[in-house]
């Protein structure tokens, strides 16, 4: 399958304007078990103005949050597909800066060093393109997530080392919570990354505070590690908004890689409670829109 | 807890009623402020012609797109999407801000030991409003009344008119009271607890 990268500039768009529009459905169904279950009254109330928020966003058209954030694109291959790799990530450019011009959205992306704004969502290194590859025969997805910055200024990379053992993940975990406090607008999804490099041990961080509630980590170990961390951080009372409450976290998500004998590494990212992304899948079928 | 509807210009008085989990709604002026525009006037020595004395500000840079000049628009530009930021790395802009003689901060995730102290000394409250809710927050957006320093756009320092922009949560008071620190102080208590229950030993 050949793939037009004036098509691939499209969906580039599209994408970023979706993703801050419509909340992914299994963050609303997240939603829906954190308001059933909470029992601190205004907590309660807390997520009662997020859920309504997320009907106003779609019945008025208008974003969810105002932070566009970075806009991360990450992009799979499948079999068979056709598309020469810098126009392609030229392309997934040129379709954010659209969005950004045409919709107009607000550009948050600045240069490091001076802080100029060249008010395209765009700058050196950004946006984030991440190029891997898939099974699926004839078909090129493109997921977008425009990462917040109250959450993306709460990450943490810790190298411990073995004689801390499991102890040393769990313990930073917790701490993690404790410091972001309200900063991150809980209620959070926590991504922990444990293992590979330091470096790897990060981008698992982001991957798990990204992947669709209800997902689980494909490591036996890793998704024990979830089920003992989602439970722990909810008993810390942090609530919505750091304003107290039984819902700190729709869940820990934890990704995992092998790492060298004498480290342990752990990296947490947080996921916000407008945990936004969107996807598309170009096939010889055309465009489908998804999550 | 006493709901308030204050309309700036807030009086010392007016800001010193406010205790925490009271609820407030603002109408009238508010003024939109932000990390680079406050680095501009508290770091740079550049100054802003609106007059803060009683003002109720927002943490913020808004999504705004640029229209014809009109009565309803009179900088020629609209609402996007306005919402609010984090505020805790605007920590140490309160200060200079209330000498400026701002009262009110709206604000997310709450501010610090320094804010509380400002706060009880010059007069002033922090108000919460519900992080990640920008759809709605727009909807209490009458009009963009004025802009300032708009060379560090979107972090211009932006007059908004608000109608019924609330109900907001008085979370941190002139008093010494704070929300945020009374649940940090319990979920410091439950550390632990929650260690014990994930087995660290």
């Amino acid at each position: 399958m050949k793939v037009e990268p004036r098509a691939v500039e499209e969906v580039a768009r599209e994408l970023y304007v979706r993703a801050l529009k419509v909340l992914p459905p299994d963050i609303k169904e997240g939603f829906g078990r954190l308001v059933a279950a909470e029992t601190d009254a205004t907590a309660k109330q807390v997520l009662g103005t997020m859920v309504t928020n997320i009907r106003v966003a779609e019945d008025t058209g208008t974003m969810l949050c105002q932070d566009t954030g970075i806009p991360i694109y990450n992009v799979f291959i499948g079999r068979g597909v056709q598309i020469e790799g810098p126009e392609l990530k030229e392309a997934i450019r040129r379709g954010c800066e659209r969005a950004t011009r045409e919709h107009p959205l607000r550009s948050s992306v600045v240069h490091p060093i001076t802080r100029v704004n060249e008010q395209t969502s765009c700058g050196p290194g950004i946006p984030p393109i991440h190029i891997d590859f898939s099974d699926e025969r004839d078909e090129l997805r493109i997921e977008m997530v425009p990462k917040g910055s109250g959450s993306e200024n709460n990450s943490w990379l810790r190298m411990a080392i073995p004689a801390e053992g499991i102890d040393a993940i769990k313990t930073f975990v917790v701490d993690c919570v404790l410091e972001a406090g309200g900063k991150t607008c809980p209620p959070t999804i926590v991504g922990v990354g444990v293992g590979g490099t330091s470096d790897l041990c990060v981008a698992l961080a982001k991957r798990a505070a990204t992947r669709p509630l209800g997902s689980t980590c494909a490591d036996a170990e890793g998704a024990k590690l979830e089920r003992q961390l989602t439970e722990a951080v909810n008993m810390l009372g942090v609530g919505p908004q750091g304003l107290g409450g039984d819902s700190t976290s729709f869940a820990v998500h934890v990704e995992v890689a092998a790492t060298h004998i004498t480290m342990n590494p752990v990296a947490v990212n947080m996921q916000c409670h407008s945990a936004r992304r969107a996807s598309a899948s170009i096939t010889p079928a055309g465009v489908e829109y998804g999550f | 807890m006493a709901h308030h509807v204050l309309t700036p210009p807030i009086s010392e008085a007016q800001v010193r009623a406010l205790r925490i989990n009271d609820t407030v709604t603002l109408e009238g002026a508010l003024f939109g402020i932000r990390d680079a525009n406050q680095i501009a006037l508290f770091d740079k020595g550049r100054t802003t012609r609106f007059d803060l004395h009683g003002a109720a500000t927002l943490h913020t840079a808004p999504n705004v797109k640029k229209v014809p000049v009109s009565t309803t628009h009179p900088t020629g530009y609209a609402s996007v999407c306005v919402g609010t930021t984090t505020s805790a790395r605007m920590e140490r802009f309160t200060r200079p801000l209330l000498e400026l003689g701002a009262r009110i901060i709206v604000g997310k995730g709450g501010l610090a030991k320094g804010s509380l102290d400002a706060f009880a000394e010059l007069g002033g409250a922090y108000l919460a409003i519900i992080g990640g809710t920008a759809a709605l927050e727009t909807t209490w957006i009458e009009a963009i009344e004025d802009v300032d320093l708009d060379d560090l756009h979107p972090e211009s320092i932006w007059k908004f008119r608000v109608k019924g922009f609330g109900p907001l949560l008085v979370a941190m008071d002139s008093h010494r009271g704070s929300l945020y620190d009374a649940v940090n102080r319990a979920s410091q208590a439950r550390r632990a607890q929650t260690l014990a229950r994930l087995g660290v030993k």
